[in-house]
Order: C-alpha cells, then structure tokens, then sequence
C-alpha cells in the first residue's frame, strides 16, 4: 500500500492528471478571491460554470470552432455573475440566496436547455462539439520528468497560470485593486473616497465570472470532450473554501487548489487499490473542509500572537 | 392606525389582515412571485414544445385531471414539509445552512438500516427509525453550526462541502453494508414488514406521513413562537448583537436550531423510507434541500404557511412530471421556476416595493407640511 502511494506520487502521469485536476478549481477560486476581496460572496460560481460548459458545447458544435465555444462560454459563465450582480446590488437582495437559486437554476436548467436541443438529459455526446487544443511546449517537453507533466496539457492550463498572475497583478499592482479592497475593506469609507462600490462589485463579478466560464469550458472542452449533467460536480463551492484556504490572494489560490487537485487525482488511483470508490469520491470535499479549518486555525493563532504583541507593548511603557 | 387594536375571531384576524398593509403587501408580493413562475413556465413550454397547448395543459391542470396525481401531491408534500420546516428555523436564525439536505439523505440510510436489520413490533419500529434518523441528522445539522462558531466558517460553504461527503458516505453505507445483492439494479435489502407505515387510504401511496407532517407542522409552529428557544432562535435572526448584549448564548442558540433542523431533516428522510418504499432505491440523492428553500421563501419563514407552500411545490412537480411523460419537455424545467421564485422573493426591493413608495410619500407629505409650516413663522 505504501509502497503504491509512493510509487504513485514519483510518477509523472500522477502528476500531469494533478495538474488537470487543479487547473479549474484554481480558476473559479481566483474567482472566488476577486469577489470576496470587493466583499461580495459569488456563490453562484457553480451555476456559472455549468452554462459555460453547456454553452460552450452547444456554441462549439453550431459553429465548428473551438474558440467560439470558448467565447460564448465565458459570457454566458459574465451572465450569470452579472444575474447575481444585478439581484444583490440594484435589488437589495441577500447575495448569497440569489447564489442558491441561481445554481438551482442552472443544474436543472442545464439539463433543460440540453434535452430540449438534443431530446437527451445525460450527456451531449449526440452533439459534435469540439475540445480545445493540447499544447506541447518546445524545450519543456524534453526535459525528462517535468516535460511530462507540464508540457502537453491542454491549453486553458496554461491560461490558468497567466489568470494567477493577472489577479495578482490586478489587486496589488493597479489603482483598480486599491478600490477593490477599500470597498471590500469598508463600503462607507471606499464611497466617502469617491469610489463607486457597486461599480467595483460588478467589476469583480465580471472578472469571476470570466474565470468561472474558462473553468466550466475547460471541464466540457478539454478535461473531458462532452457537457454531462451536474459536470462542474460542486467545484463552485468548493472555490468558496478554498478562496478562504487561499488568504484572499491570488498566489494562496495555486496552494489551495492544490490540496483538492492532488486528492482529486489521488483518487482516480486509489480506487485501483480497491478502496471503495465512493469513499475516495468524497475525499476531495473532506480535505478541502479540513484544510480549510488548518488555515483559520494558524490565522486565528497568528491573530492572537499578534494583538499578545501589541498589547504588552502598550503595557510595557 | 389600527391594526393595534386587537380584533377577535376569524373575521376580525381576516379584516385585521387586509388592514395591515405591512402584511398584506409581501403576501401579495409572494403569491405574484408564485404565479409569474407559472406564467414564465408557460412561456418556457411555448419556447421548446411541439404541442405546446397539451403541454400546458398537462403541466397547470395535470395535478387536478387524476385522482391518482391529487395523491401524488399529498405524497410530494410530505418530504417538502420537513424540509421546509427545517429551513423555516435556520432562516428564521439568519443563518443559510443547507445540511438540511445530508440530514435528510442520511436520515433515510438510517432508516434502512434499521428497517432492514431490526426485529420490532409494528408501530414501534417506524416510531424508533424516525428517532435515530432525526438524532443522527440532528447530529449531522450541528456540523456547520460548530464549524461557524467556532472556526467562524461560512455555513453555507462548509454545508455544501458536507453535502457531498455525507451523499458518498451515504451510498457507501447502502453499497457496503444493506446492499441486496440478488437485484441487478442498486437496492437495499428490503424492509421488514413491520417498518412500513400504513396506509391512508388502501389502494393509493398515501400513506400515515402526512398525517406526521401535518403534527410537525404545529409543533414547529408552537416550538418557534410560543416557547422560549423559539423565541431566542427568532430574536438572533432579527438583530444578532442585541440578543448577545440581552445576555443570550448566541452560539448555544446556534447550536439547537441547527440541530432541531436537522432532526426534522431527518425524520423526514425516515418517513420518506417507511411511507413510500420497500427498499432503499434511490439512486441519487433527491436533494430536497433546495425545494426545501423555497418552501420556507413562500412561507415566508413562517411555518403556519409551510404546508400551502409545500403544497404549491407539490403541484409544480407533480404537474411538471405529469407534463414530461406525455410530452416533450423535461421536467427539470421546474427548477428555472424555482429559482426565479427564490430571485423575486430574495429580492429586498421587490417585497418591500409598495412599502418603500408608501413611506417615501409620507415622507415628502410630512416633509412639505413642515416646509408649509416653516414658511407660515
């Protein structure tokens, strides 16, 4: 068994399958972050995802294009973070209940929208939908170990590591950035500075959106090649503990998307070994509650040092 | 004003009722909310449908065309109640859990179990499921009430993520340990005779549970206004800094109302199992968490309301599962109408439209009198 495990992590087709699995949850948890750093909650990532895998597909096959479904895909991924936009912030409604019943929408709605385009509610494999290209990246590709897993992925990988670096860039390096925490940080001071907090709500929601609709086309164009019913598989929600996991920073979100890729893929091996799959199925979604309990814990002890700190200095003078 | 002045009997309730217009206006908001879902619903059928005008139809007047189908709604209503009791306590909390759905779901695994392996007498042995399932949902309900309090975890996040561990849990348990081997087909061995309800009326599936569902429903009625836990659960969702300085134990009152939600999750999920089956077949989770939501949204939070509510769900399902066998759209198209339900009645601006007119035009009445008056000295 140890010995299996081991065997398992020094392979490298483990870990170009972790990558695979990582690349989506990585790209609704920038979402995720983006969101919550303009401090509103995206619960509706799932139903983002699940249109832009359905839309993707559909737009894809109608049009012979990859590129296209692509497109069609994100917007409709911008859609239904601009639905939730539109209830929270210009109808006063509890964002995170328009986040249920809009991925109440969406899982139902998919499958809707699907059976009455092809008269079937699993899967659209009656549909010629195209997948989006795999890249092989020359000189990576031949170094020996690491060209296996990194080059050869399909190309929203690759996009995924340019998302990080953009998120990054877009809170920390740009004035937009400074708004988005000033209103995350505090609505009445950001409006007392002149900044427009809906407007910089709706300018995040876009962002997670976006990402949302690259990660749902990822799963129904590359990760695998057809739209099937429920396929984004609670990864939405999952982008919301893994943004808290995350810090709130766009490089946390690659260590916490990790921790559910690598068990993500751990479990298409373990079930090899014979452990029960259903077990195995839930491991992903355990993980992510533990780790997620492991990072408060540190914040929450880190917070304690912290104030211990400031308040025996005061005492000390 | 009168609506202080209290008026007794059923007429004076009813005359207080359409007086009061902070009462009345949301309760017309939520029946708007109820029928736009329909009337959209009509309009999804004539979008997608060949034969839209049976379509329609089917899917309003099915429910009331069978005998058959005005059962299947009271069948349909039983689960739906629970849940949506559940969820009347946890929103009337403030809180957003929907555990309630793992509660159900392993409530019923429970069930099975005991029904399965279990030698009781009838009557007692439904009686004792329903208790373990309710204890071991409301168990399961505390989950994300001590991951909020005290790892301040979005309840909603950590519910969802559990929702999925306890529904792969859940089929291990069946798969492993209850699994009928002699069926093709994914099944628990079946149920001891004495674990079934009986039946209503002979010859249909209505069985006792509804009769159980109508008793919750009066005791959660009493337990969240006119007890002490009740109250205290009432008095956190309205203002959660006032009951702490009022010297309440937030995270205990917390902690009982998800747990009580749970419960009723739970034994809900048991009479589901001893009501309407012989054996464990479900094949995926029915997830009546989610109706659950709209459920309590339509009953707005009140559990007098739930069974109306529940019983309008009722009619969209059966309805819409009427119309997809004899036609050509999914059933599924019902929870687009949900979810526009839930959209409208989220929505602050929209349930509390007349209300803000109404109190803008006092406003500037009041506003200009003073300007009146100012202008008079």
């Amino acid at each position: 068994m140890l010995d299996f495990i081991a065997g398992v992590f020094g392979s490298s087709n483990y870990w170009f399958i972790v990558v695979r699995s990582t690349a989506p949850i990585l790209l609704v948890t920038l979402g995720a972050v983006i969101t919550e750093q303009a401090g509103i909650k995206n619960m509706a990532l799932e139903g983002s995802m699940l249109w832009a895998a359905l839309v993707g597909v559909l737009a894809s096959a109608a049009t012979g294009s990859a590129w296209i479904g692509l497109l069609a895909g994100m917007a409709a991924g911008v859609a239904i973070a601009l639905v939730l936009g539109i209830f929270a912030l210009k109808l006063d409604a509890n964002a995170v209940l328009v986040g249920v019943a809009l991925n109440l929408l969406s899982t139902g709605g998919t499958v809707f929208t699907l059976f009455s385009i092809t008269g079937d509610k699993g899967i659209s494999s009656s549909l010629a939908s195209k997948t989006l290209p795999v890249i092989r990246i020359p000189f990576l590709a031949d170094v020996p170990w690491l060209g296996k897993v990194l080059s050869g992925q399909n190309f929203i990988i690759y996009v995924s590591i340019v998302a990080v670096i953009v998120v990054h860039v877009i809170l920390n390096k740009m004035t937009i950035g400074r708004r988005i925490r000033a209103t995350g940080e505090n609505v009445d001071a950001a409006r007392a500075a002149g900044i427009d907090p809906n407007r910089i709500k709706f300018f995040t929601l876009v962002v997670s959106g976006m990402l949302a609709g690259l990660a749902g086309c990822f799963l129904s164009m590359g990760y695998t090649s057809n739209f099937t019913s429920g396929i984004s598989a609670g990864r939405g929600y999952v982008a919301n503990a893994a943004q808290v996991v995350a810090g709130g920073t766009a490089v946390g979100s690659i260590f916490a998307a990790l921790i559910f890729g690598i068990t993500d893929a751990m479990a298409t091996f373990l079930q090899n070994v014979g452990l029960p799959p259903e077990l195995i199925q839930a491991l992903p979604y355990a993980v992510t509650i533990v780790g997620f309990i492991v990072v408060t814990l540190i914040r929450d002890k880190r917070e304690a040092a912290r104030k211990l700190r400031l308040f025996s200095r005061g005492a000390g003078r | 004003m009168d609506k202080h002045l209290k008026k007794r009997g059923l007429a004076g309730k009813m005359a207080m009722f359409f007086t009061d217009r902070d009462a009345l206006e949301p309760a017309l908001v939520t029946l708007f909310a109820a029928l736009f879902s329909l009337l959209a619903g009509v309009g999804l059928i004539f979008l997608v449908s060949k034969e839209p005008s049976q379509s329609v139809r089917n899917f309003l007047l099915g429910p009331f065309l069978r005998t058959y189908n005005i059962y299947y709604m009271m069948i349909a209503m039983v689960p739906l109640t629970f849940t949506g009791l559940a969820l009347c306590i946890i929103y009337q909390s403030k809180h957003m859990s929907l555990i309630v759905d793992s509660s159900f779901y392993i409530g019923a695994v429970v069930a099975t179990a005991i029904g399965v392996n279990l030698s009781l007498p009838a009557g007692v042995h439904p009686l004792v499921a329903m208790l373990a399932a309710g204890t071991v949902g409301g168990l399961i309900g505390l989950l994300p009430a001590i991951l909020k309090i005290r790892w301040r975890a979005n309840e909603l996040v950590s519910s969802l993520m559990l929702n999925y561990v306890f529904y792969f849990v859940g089929s291990f348990v069946i798969l492993y340990f209850l699994r009928d081997r002699n069926q093709t087909i994914l099944s628990s061995l079946p149920f001891k005779q004495t674990f079934l309800l009986p039946r209503l009326v002979p010859n249909t599936q209505l069985h006792a549970g509804f009769i159980i569902a109508a008793a919750f429903v009066v005791l959660v009625s009493i337990f969240l206004y006119r007890t002490k836990w009740g109250f205290e659960i009432r008095l956190i969702g309205a203002n959660q800094k006032f009951a702490a300085y009022a010297g309440l134990s937030v995270p205990t009152v917390i902690l009982y109302s998800h747990f009580v939600s749970g419960f009723l999750g739970g034994v809900g999920g048991a009479i589901e199992m001893a009501g309407l089956y012989k054996a464990f077949i479900w094949q995926m989770n029915p997830s009546y968490a989610w109706d659950g939501v709209i459920v309590a949204m339509l009953a707005r939070k009140n559990p007098k309301f739930v069974p109306l509510s529940a019983f309008f769900l009722a009619y969209m399902r059966v309805g819409a599962d009427f119309m997809s066998r004899r036609g050509d759209v999914a059933f599924e198209f019902i929870t687009l109408l949900q979810g526009m339900i839930i959209l409208i009645l989220a929505s602050d601006k929209i349930v509390n439209y007349f209300k803000a007119r109404r109190l803008k035009r006092t406003a500037l009445a009041t506003s200009s009198k003073s300007a009146v008056a100012a202008g008079g000295l």
